[in-house]
């Protein structure tokens, strides 16, 4: 059990006590050093998943651990909330200061941390999201792209273990995207469990593992070329296949003989050329 | 249009007076203040006009832009000045019909422009050589004692930082729903005041309404970060009084004691 940073066992939530279940039965076990991304189009209960995650809002039924914490324990609260970060879509209104480093000494500050500490910290936050040069401006003369560089940087100075992403992307330009994706690779790869709730597929190629959600529940769980093979069944629920994939396929289907789970281009042109 | 907008007037060149603890400018800023409306007779006003020359040229801000604060406040000074004219019973130099002139008017009158005037150039000093989060630190940490008495000085400081943080975001969306209103035949431009201001409600309810989302949206991804109020908080700048600001110290004690000084003696 050790292994599992975040688990979510048959949860279930309304918003209000009449309305539908946003999330329906949803059962998922994250492994610590993990990039999972959730797809989903709007309404499928991925944002409402992720702030279960964070313990904004408490499960209508079912159980979410975080490190073993449970997340309805009002006790465990800001522990919770430290181990597992949060970064939402719109970049602008997640910054609270009007300087860079200010904003990210946020979290730590609100921890209590010694000063010395929150210096030390924010410095590795920014260099670690290549900001280190603009801690000194103030967030709104950035860009979509460095502002959520820093809301990241402002979860990593928390120490998080696990940063919980949800459509960080959306309101970017494609360079921004671009930015915010090597970052997360990075950290990832410096062993940040990474949850990304986006809804851009080229996005969730670049995950470990991809989670499909719809309607409230899980439909589709596995490597990204596990899942999107399943080209039918994604569009099925709204979304989109990675082009590549989508070519391979209409490609098999006229006679070639290539492997259907193709997800990068480089994967593709190198098989064609051989 | 708003692009180029600075919050406050804050100056940044870096000087001894830059340096200063907020907690000490504002003080003596303070003090500064009160000793203004002690000052009584001409030498008083040499002294206090000497002090700002002292200040302004180690703070290395340009006069003018010192200067340029008073502009605001130039109507202020203009009405107290006519109304201290006015109003001032004794000895009636001039008369125009049931309006009199007297000595002790135009004396009065006369020192009040002037303190106003040195009152403003001196907070001006305040606001130009401190930024508008230090001053806000400041402010926090000089209420702070007040706490016990149920003042919340950390939420004020807090609500004066978010605030700062929003204006220029807000100003943005405003330019934006502006465009967006205009190119729909809105017109912000023509007509009386009342039709103008008729014409501001499509800009400012979804202003209005996307202020309320931000603030929800804010108020979330704080509680995300951990915020729980102001106890237990810490803060990564620390302020520390230091060399810069003893000296600081001196040189305004001395100041305070000659006004005091002159105002006994003479």
């Amino acid at each position: 059990m050790k292994e599992y940073i975040i688990r979510i066992e048959n949860v279930k939530y309304k918003y209000e006590k009449e309305a539908a279940y946003a999330v329906n039965g949803v059962s998922l076990n994250i492994k610590k050093g993990e990039f999972t991304a959730i797809i989903g189009h709007n309404g499928s209960g991925k944002s409402t998943l992720a702030k279960l995650i964070n313990s904004l809002l408490l499960p209508t039924e079912g159980k979410i651990f975080v490190k073993d914490m449970d997340t309805s324990d009002d006790s465990k609260l800001w522990d919770i909330r430290q181990t597992a970060g949060m970064v939402f879509q719109n970049p602008d209104n997640q910054l609270v200061a009007t300087i860079v480093e200010e904003d990210i000494a946020f979290g730590p500050e609100n921890q209590g941390v010694e000063p010395s500490e929150i210096r030390r910290r924010v410095d590795e936050a920014l260099k670690a999201v290549g900001m280190y040069e603009y801690r000194k401006r103030p967030p709104h003369l950035l860009s979509g792209g460095q502002k959520q560089r820093i809301a990241i940087a402002g979860v990593l100075a928390l120490n998080s273990d696990c940063i919980i992403l949800d459509e960080p992307t959306a309101m970017l330009d494609p360079s921004g995207r671009k930015e915010v994706m090597e970052t997360l690779k990075k950290l990832n790869s410096q062993g940040k469990t990474i949850l990304l709730i986006t809804h851009y597929m080229d996005e969730a190629v670049l995950a470990d593992r991809v989670v499909v959600m719809d309607k409230g529940s899980i439909k589709l769980d596995g490597t990204p070329k596990e899942v999107f093979r399943n080209i039918e069944e994604i569009k099925k629920f709204g979304l989109d296949v990675p082009q590549v994939t989508e070519l391979t396929q209409e490609l098999i289907k006229e006679g070639l003989d290539l492997p259907p789970d193709i997800i990068d281009v480089k994967e593709l042109v190198d098989i064609l050329c051989q | 249009m708003f692009k180029n907008l600075t919050i406050g007037q804050h100056y940044p060149v870096e000087s001894p007076v830059h340096h200063l603890d907020p907690r000490v400018k504002i003080l003596m800023t303070i003090i500064f203040i009160i000793s203004v409306f002690f000052i009584e007779r001409l030498t008083g006003i040499l002294i206090v006009l000497a002090f700002l020359t002292i200040a302004i040229t180690a703070s290395k801000v340009p006069v003018k832009f010192v200067i340029k604060g008073l502009r605001p406040i130039l109507m202020i000074i203009i009405i107290t000045f006519i109304i201290n004219l006015l109003m001032t019973p004794g000895n009636v130099i001039f008369r125009i019909g049931f309006l009199s002139i007297t000595e002790e008017g135009l004396r009065q009158a006369g020192f009040m422009a002037v303190r106003l005037t040195l009152l403003i150039m001196g907070t001006s000093l305040l606001t130009l050589t401190t930024s508008p989060i230090l001053l806000t630190d400041g402010i926090e940490s000089l209420l702070k004692p007040f706490k016990k008495f149920g003042l919340p000085a950390h939420e004020l400081a807090m609500m004066m930082t978010i605030a700062l943080r929003f204006i220029p975001t807000l100003m943005e969306e405003t330019e934006k729903i502006m465009k967006a209103q205009k190119s729909r035949g809105a017109d912000f431009e023509s007509g009386n005041i009342v039709s103008r201001a008729k014409n501001l409600v499509p800009l400012l309810v979804p202003l209005f309404i996307s202020a309320f989302r931000r603030a929800d949206e804010l108020a979330m991804a704080m509680e995300a970060r951990c915020y729980r109020g102001g106890d237990n908080r810490t803060r990564m700048r620390q302020m520390v009084i230091g060399k810069v600001d003893y000296a600081a110290i001196a040189v305004f004690s001395v100041y305070m004691v000659a006004i005091v000084l002159f105002r006994i003696l003479w």
